[in-house]
């Protein structure tokens, strides 16, 4: 039996293609995913992400705790409501999950998880916990809905639809949250673009869901949701990074700290095994597409596509891919598509976000 | 949309319309397009190939997925649609119009035992359960 969020019954209404996704019943796309991905980078569009998990941390010395169990450095958070995008690592430094931190207060900081991991974090964190801070409470939060909002006109639809919520989020930097009592208001996101994602309780669901469709924002499956993020350059997990991979060899050395004193999870895994492979972008010259675990040639050995897809900004096929480290941006490579070699180049990224493309050929 | 009676169907999704010069055209079918999705890339084989029926001889890539197309009958392919090339899009707007390529038939009988509209129907809606 599949897992339903609280919107199952607003997506089937709205003729939404459901698909199991990691065993939730999750809408792909309610007709055209390109027109639904174009939405949202030129207007907006709303996305159920309900079956992510909200675990709330509580009690003293939680900031610390959270120094040690995440490998991006918390002690960065200063603002209340700001948050940092972070790597949950095992002692070998594999990814157990990426996560969201929000700091709210001293004593309180929230949590968002991967829906297909969130089991396992939650059984992680409550481990780390007792053994290094037992005093804390480590509460996962099922009950809580959450929609995201995303788009350049997406922050002026919430306010259209929860005016209530505009004094506490019109000042809310990027990647900074206000506790609104019954919404939870975040300025994050997945898309690469402007917008919310507010966690709310599941029985109000339904209600801003359709508020906002009747305020002019269209639903946006999950099929959008991933060329939308790959153009942002953003990792997904299981696919950009698991457990076998370190962080570094994923494109996450920018959210893990090794230049603080400070110890945590995985840290002495990551100095005693420097990455022989790296994240690189990838845009196919040739016409054709490329999709995970196709195997890419280059002067250096072989590399794999973790994620690939077309893009429909950039109108061109592009992907993410685990290279040898001596790979360089401007390299061309070739990829193994079926019975063919296609020509790719290696590129920086994020390949588009804010509306536009940001890759250079 | 309702499958065209005038054609013949394949369990791979396929559709085939026998042509009035003796070739017949090739395509996917309005349920194909709509597990696919939008459409992105086609590969089509080469003008000239030489196909055995159920051969995979194409490729339809949609944002989501590659799908294989198969010959529906032994042929030689006589011609392929380049339009396609630039806009595979026209498969999910008019899949019955967008025509992959032409096989000449070994054997122009051959296109009767495929299915028609109804038990391409009946097929479907069994894959559905």
């Amino acid at each position: 039996m599949l897992k339903q969020t609280p919107l199952n019954a607003a997506h089937r209404a709205m003729g939404a293609k459901m698909v199991d996704f990691g065993g939730w019943d999750m809408p792909v796309n309610y007709g055209s995913q390109i027109e639904e991905h174009h939405r949202v980078r030129n207007d907006c569009g709303m996305f159920d992400v309900s079956h992510m998990r909200v675990v709330d941390m509580k009690g003293a010395g939680v900031r610390s705790f959270l120094c040690y169990l995440l490998a991006n450095n918390v002690d960065k958070l200063a603002l209340p409501g700001k948050a940092l995008y972070s790597s949950m690592l095992l002692d070998n430094g594999g990814v157990i999950d990426d996560l969201i931190v929000y700091f709210m207060k001293e004593d309180w900081f929230r949590i968002v998880v991967n829906a297909g991991t969130a089991d396992k974090d939650i059984a992680w964190m409550k481990r780390q916990a007792a053994k290094h801070a037992p005093q804390l409470t480590v509460a996962d939060h099922p009950e809580l809905a959450m929609i995201a909002v995303q788009g350049p006109n997406a922050r002026a639809k919430v306010w259209q639809v929860l005016p209530q919520t505009r004094a506490a989020t019109e000042g809310l930097q990027n990647f900074q949250a206000a506790d609104c009592g019954e919404y939870f208001v975040a300025r994050t996101g997945y898309t690469g673009e402007d917008g919310f994602e507010i966690m709310l309780p599941a029985e109000k669901a339904e209600g801003l869901w359709n508020a906002l469709h009747q305020a002019g924002v269209h639903s946006i499956g999950l099929g959008a949701r991933d060329t939308l993020r790959l153009e942002a350059g953003m990792n997904l997990y299981g696919q950009d990074m698991d457990e076998t991979v370190n962080p570094l060899e994923s494109g996450l050395g920018w959210t893990v700290d090794l230049k603080s004193e400070r110890d945590f999870i995985g840290k002495a895994a990551l100095l005693a095994n420097p990455p022989k492979r790296k994240l690189a972008g990838l845009v196919l010259l040739d016409r054709g597409v490329l999709r995970g675990h196709q195997q890419v040639h280059t002067a250096h050995g072989i590399g794999e596509i973790t994620s690939g897809s077309f893009s429909p900004t950039l109108e061109k096929s592009i992907a993410l891919a685990r290279l040898p480290k001596e790979v360089q941006i401007g390299d061309t490579v070739q990829v193994a598509i079926r019975d063919k070699m296609l020509a790719a180049k290696v590129v920086k990224y994020p390949f588009a976000r804010n509306g536009k493309a940001v890759c250079s050929l | 949309m309702s499958n065209p009676s005038n054609l013949k169907y394949t369990a791979s999704h396929e559709w085939v319309r026998t042509e009035a010069d003796g070739t017949v055209s090739v395509g996917i079918t309005q349920h194909a397009q709509e597990l696919l999705g939008d459409m992105v890339f086609v590969e089509n084989p080469a003008v000239g190939r030489k196909l055995k029926a159920g051969e995979e001889c194409a490729v339809v890539e949609s944002v989501k997925a590659a799908a294989d197309v198969y010959a529906p009958v032994a042929g030689v392919v006589a011609a392929v649609n380049s339009d396609l090339d630039s806009a595979p899009e026209h498969i999910n707007s008019d899949p019955y119009g967008a025509w992959m390529f032409k096989l000449k038939p070994d054997n122009a009988a051959d296109v009767n035992g495929l299915m028609d509209a109804t038990a391409y129907q009946a097929h479907v809606d069994s894959e559905a359960h």
